[in-house]
């Protein structure tokens, strides 16, 4: 089983090597050259040679990933093409902020839905049952930025509970932080939770349709030790991937609600880094988003693989 | 007034209906008007074919019902109690406490997260019939008992750690753990290789005669039933058929369908045989020394020769993973093989499939176990058999149909059956359109991979008879591939014995099936049920003196 | 009711009809748009009222006019993004289901570590690099969608390619195109077909938060998320005028949700067995 984690921590940063190739080759060698780019209408010959000459564009491509990539592991992101900052200093306050804010979401969002999924499996087909599918269904096909509106019209505008944009300062305490938030904290976990509802309830739906969940009742144990000694244990391992997926999406989903809420975190930046064309600032923040999304599949992984009874005890 | 009588009985069930309803609200009966009683120690068989409702019933005495099923008639009469007017705690408490359940497939109903011990003890805890150490010592006792290896410490392992044979027999410790008062075996060896069967046979009925209590034995095998039940009840399509001892049953059976029933478990013990009569010198198929294994893992087949001739049958059989189905794949070329040499009409064929030539892939044709998946859904008949025909042989449409509808005429369907897809067929009928399939290649040499293994013995028997009628007629070859050996006796006139990947035996079927036996081949043989009662104490008999 | 020989239940009805208006209404918005959408009518935030429905937006056009011909843009953009995930998805994922060997394991990881990012920002790294444009979108989210359209039909092959009939053409020595055309593509086709409607309901909700952010469809032309961004000062004053056409997008992504939903319940009735 050891053989088999290292395999996949190694796996893990084979990936992220091959993201960062990814990342790079696609801001960097793109049709379209950069500096011109960059400059757009007020590009002459002379500043174009001298940008490319600035960014190192003359050198080989190899040679600028395998600097840039020894530089990011030190910690050294380049600097803001837009405002000539480290891209550290940059990034380091809007992550925390990012992190605050995803946190936040997944606290109150991970219980919620898994409970809310298991119940849904274990009335299927009752009236709540029914009712959770039918308001899942609805969270997920609007698009965050519906909901963001609507909540900021009527929680903030009409009913003045909330204020509408989220700003955080260092001066504000942590329960200031968790009030100011709120409204996009509760945009974000709406379609997350019917996400993770959804599939919480389809894996559980399929141990509780095994054999020996079947044999279970047969052998006259009550429901509720079915459910938390048979069924669990085994779709343990589906519901720490749907967490995971989930998780991600709630990532994805920052973008669009730090934008709704003009909230100063790691999305927004990256969005009106590429709007600026800020190549350093684009790459730095798919670089972190990267290492998230991958770290958090790799803890998916090793943790269903710690869970897998026939991998604890081999034959 | 009924009291005095249900104060003997154990169960009695009366009139019992139960349907399945699906969600248009169609109804569909399962089980219609099934009467029968048990008394304290007696065991029931209750035998059918698939769809004869057996399963249900049997979960039936446990008031339960599969999703999408329900008991919508009846009595079910437990020591005096009707139980379909239990609660859900009152039948929490019945369930493994005073009835117990032993399923098909172990494998599927041990929980994979917990230990052996852990599920056999659950019951008596959770019932509290004893305390937790009280339970193991218990458990240990039926684990020595079931002749389960190293007892003391069987029970800490996981379902996964142990073989299907010991599974099997660990569920029966946790079906007997709280002492019921009735058990329900569901078809409990059917998964099992014949030489486990007689095993874990043995262990049940020690078990049900040392401990006296009653049992409903559930299983499409008369032979099996035979040696554990009491009386038989025949089933068919939900209803009885016919009921009473089970000397009866299976020396004067009364009605025509269990007449036929056993006439066909009889005929698989036959010990006239088939005489090889291919006289030509050179076989349509050889294999000399062929050597395959799955990627780098250990050789699945090793050294295998074997020789088929012209209008032949020869069979080819072992338990699972002995490497039968796998000597078949290589043949085809499905899985290129690694040494020797396969022969056809005296021409080495290439190991690949893809670098066979099309007359190479007609000549050779195959049928295979599961027919529900060996036809595409989505076609005709006349989509399905018509094209070997349109590929091989480059008719016209009109053509194509009347070969069609001549094919059809020869295995037996109607030919308005032409234009219907698979979905509307029965299992027998679709195996017939995968026979009809193969012929149209008209091909030498026809591989039926276990094809009769999946359908209810009476279908099967059809579909050998079939099989043998299309080989009087065409001189067509067969290469059978089967884990049962009353098909190989009925229709090979050469067998080769596998086991483990190695050909134990091999020659005429009257020559292999006859003394001296290779030891394989006696085990083998001897563990195949025969349908005379007192078969199994016999076999153990002369075990256990070969053991001394 | 019936339709086709198909069971349809009321859910799937209404999601018809959802894409149906949707559909139809972006389709004739030239002919049935009250007004010019893009000429300024009035004052700005104009209120709901009988000639124009949706009210005037924040430069006196007439909203209701421009939501039929933002429909146009952003149904087109996903569908078209959704086409092409498919053409490429389903070709890649059958190859890697047949050939097997190499070519899964090399199609199977590149897709693994375009996947190992959100697709989200994948797709602003590369409007970051090249600019955004219709040309831009289609590609960058069809072919972002075909890596996970491989994924599924690959899965689907895998599926199918198992089953004994498929082995039953092999060994009659059919060729490539036959087994994939005759005996894979029609079992394939309806997951597939449910699956191709989910990611149309994806890709339009990408092509629109793209826009909310302003690096989807660029002005003058506007799309239902675009619109979203364009008018979202609104809220603050207490006006509902960005929620229209973000309720656009919902309604219609719900409806195609619906649709979906019932053509997976189609595909996992056990099909046409009696048994």
């Amino acid at each position: 089983m050891l053989k088999l984690l290292v395999q996949r921590l190694a796996l893990g940063v084979a990936t992220l090597l091959a993201v960062s190739v990814l990342i790079f080759w696609v801001t960097e060698l793109l049709p379209g050259d950069l500096a011109s780019n960059i400059l757009g209408q007020s590009a002459t010959p002379e500043n174009i040679a001298a940008i490319r000459a600035e960014l190192g564009l003359d050198r080989p491509a190899v040679e600028r990933y395998t600097e840039w990539l020894g530089d990011a592991v030190q910690g050294d992101l380049g600097k803001s093409l837009a405002n000539k900052r480290p891209v550290i200093d940059v990034i380091g306050p809007r992550l925390v902020n990012t992190l605050f804010l995803a946190i936040y979401a997944a606290v109150i969002a991970v219980p919620l839905s898994v409970l809310l999924g298991i119940l849904a499996a274990i009335y299927r087909n009752s009236v709540f049952d029914k009712g959770v599918n039918i308001a899942s269904l609805a969270a997920i096909s609007m698009p965050e930025f519906f909901i963001g509106y609507f909540l900021i019209l009527f929680m903030s505008v009409q009913l003045k509970w909330f204020p509408a944009i989220a700003t955080i300062k260092p001066e504000q305490g942590f329960f200031q932080h968790l009030y100011v938030t709120f409204l996009p904290m509760l945009t974000l976990i709406l379609v997350v939770i019917a996400h993770m509802m959804r599939m919480t309830r389809t894996s559980v739906l399929s141990v509780m349709s095994s054999p020996y969940v079947e044999m279970a009742v047969l052998k006259g144990i009550p429901k509720g030790r079915i459910v938390v000694h048979h069924a669990l244990p085994n779709a343990l391992a589906p519901i720490i991937n749907v967490i995971a997926i989930n998780l991600a999406y709630l990532i994805v989903g920052v973008v669009v609600v730090e934008a709704v809420f003009t909230f100063n975190g790691l999305g927004r930046l990256m969005v009106d880094a590429v709007a600026k064309r800020d190549i350093p600032v684009v790459q730095a923040c798919g670089l972190i988003f990267a290492i998230v999304f991958i770290g958090l599949n790799l803890i998916a992984d090793v943790l269903s693989i710690l869970s897998n009874p026939r991998l604890r005890h081999p034959r | 007034m009924a009291e005095s009588a249900t104060k003997t009985q154990l169960l009695d069930v009366r009139n019992l209906r139960i349907e399945a309803v699906a969600e248009s609200g169609a109804r569909v009966t399962l089980v219609d008007d099934v009467s029968f009683t048990l008394n304290p120690g007696e065991v029931l068989g209750l035998i059918g074919e698939s769809g004869a409702g057996k399963s249900t019933i049997g979960l039936s005495t446990l008031v339960y019902a599969r999703s999408g099923c329900q008991i919508t008639g009846g009595q079910i009469v437990f020591r005096g109690h009707e139980l379909r007017e239990l609660g859900i705690e009152a039948r929490q408490s019945l369930r493994g406490a005073k009835v117990a359940y032993i399923a098909q497939s172990a494998a599927a109903a041990f929980n994979p997260a917990h230990t052996l011990y852990d599920q056999v003890c659950e019951v008596a805890l959770q019932h509290g019939v004893m305390n937790a150490s009280q339970a193991r010592v218990e458990a240990v006792r039926l684990f020595r008992e079931l002749d389960l290896p190293n007892p003391e410490t069987f029970g800490n392992r996981y379902p996964h750690q142990v073989s299907g044979g010991q599974l099997q027999r660990a569920m029966a410790a946790m079906a007997m753990i709280a002492k019921p008062d009735l058990l329900v075996f569901d078809e409990p060896t059917t998964a099992l290789d014949v030489t486990t069967q007689v095993e874990v046979l043995a262990s049940f009925k020690k078990l049900i005669r040392d401990h006296g209590t009653a049992a409903l034995y559930i299983t499409h095998d008369l032979a099996v039933v035979a040696q554990v039940a009491d009386r038989i009840m025949v089933l068919r399509h939900g209803k009885m058929v016919e009921e009473g001892a089970a000397t009866q049953i299976l020396q004067q059976p009364r009605m025509d369908y269990t007449r036929m029933l056993v006439a066909e478990r009889v005929a698989a013990q036959a010990s006239t045989f088939v005489a090889p009569h291919g006289s030509s010198a050179q076989p349509i198929l050889a294999t000399r020394d062929v050597v395959a294994s799955y990627r780098s893992g250990p050789r699945v087949i090793d050294n295998v020769s074997i020789e088929l001739m012209r209008g032949d049958t020869l069979a080819v059989v072992g338990e699972s993973g002995s490497g039968k189905s796998t000597l078949a794949r290589v043949i085809v070329g499905l899985l290129p093989r690694q040494e020797g040499d396969v022969l056809f009409n005296g021409e080495s064929l290439p190991p690949r499939l893809e670098s066979r030539s099309k007359e190479q892939h007609r000549r050779i044709q195959m049928i295979y176990q599961m027919p529900d998946v060996a036809l595409n859904p989505r076609q005709t008949l006349l989509d399905i058999i018509g094209r070997p025909i349109a590929f091989y042989f480059n008719k016209s449409r009109r053509e194509v149909r009347a070969r069609v509808e001549e094919l059809m005429r020869q295995i037996d369907l109607p030919l308005d059956y032409i234009s219907r897809r698979p979905g509307e067929l029965s299992g027998g009928q679709k195996q017939r359109v995968c026979i009809a399939r193969a012929l149209a290649a008209e091909p030498d040499v026809i591989i039926c991979d276990e094809v009769t293994s999946a359908l209810d013995p009476l279908v099967a028997d059809e579909i050998l008879r079939l099989l043998r009628r299309i080989q009087d007629q065409t001189g067509v070859g067969y290469l059978f591939i089967t884990h049962d050996l009353g098909t190989v006796r009925r229709i090979a006139n050469k067998v080769a014995v596998m086991y483990k990947g190695q050909m134990v035996a091999y020659g005429a079927t009257q020559q292999v099936f006859n003394p001296p036996y290779h030891p394989y081949t006696e085990l083998l043989l001897s563990s195949v049920p025969e349908i005379r009662s007192d078969w199994l104490d016999e076999v153990l008999r002369k075990r256990r003196k070969v053991v001394r | 009711m019936n339709v086709l020989g198909y069971r349809l239940t009321l859910t799937a009805l209404i999601g018809w009809l959802i894409i149906l208006v949707c559909v139809g209404s972006a389709v004739l918005a030239p002919w049935i748009a009250p007004h010019d959408p893009n000429a300024p009518l009035g004052q700005r935030w104009e209120a709901p009222s009988a000639e124009h429905w949706f009210g005037l937006d924040q430069i006196g056009r007439d909203m209701f006019s421009r939501m039929l011909y933002g429909g146009r843009i952003s149904i087109t953009l996903a569908f078209l993004a959704t086409c092409l995930a498919f053409a490429v998805g389903v070709v890649a994922g059958f190859a890697a289901a047949l050939l097997g060997r190499w070519v899964d394991v090399a199609l199977s990881r590149i897709a693994d570590v375009i996947l190992s990012m959100p697709i989200l920002m994948s797709a602003l790294i590369v409007i970051s690099a090249v600019g955004s444009s219709a040309a831009v979108l289609i590609l960058t989210i069809g072919l972002l969608y075909a890596v996970i359209v491989f994924r599924v039909a690959r899965a689907v092959a895998m599926n199918i390619v198992v089953l004994e009939y498929v082995e039953a053409a092999r060994l009659r020595g059919e060729g490539l195109f036959w087994v994939i055309l005759r005996e894979i593509l029609p079992n394939a086709l309806p997951p597939l077909a449910a699956e191709f409607g989910l990611r149309f309901s994806f890709a339009f909700l990408f092509v629109a938060s793209l826009s909310f952010l302003g690096l989807g469809v660029q002005p003058p032309d506007a799309d239902w998320g675009s619109m979203v961004k364009e008018s979202a000062l609104a809220i603050p004053a207490g006006l509902a005028a960005p929620l229209y056409p973000a309720a656009a997008i919902a309604l219609l992504t719900i409806g195609v949700n619906m649709v979906v939903d019932w053509l997976l319940s189609l595909h996992s009735r056990p099909h046409g067995d009696n048994a």
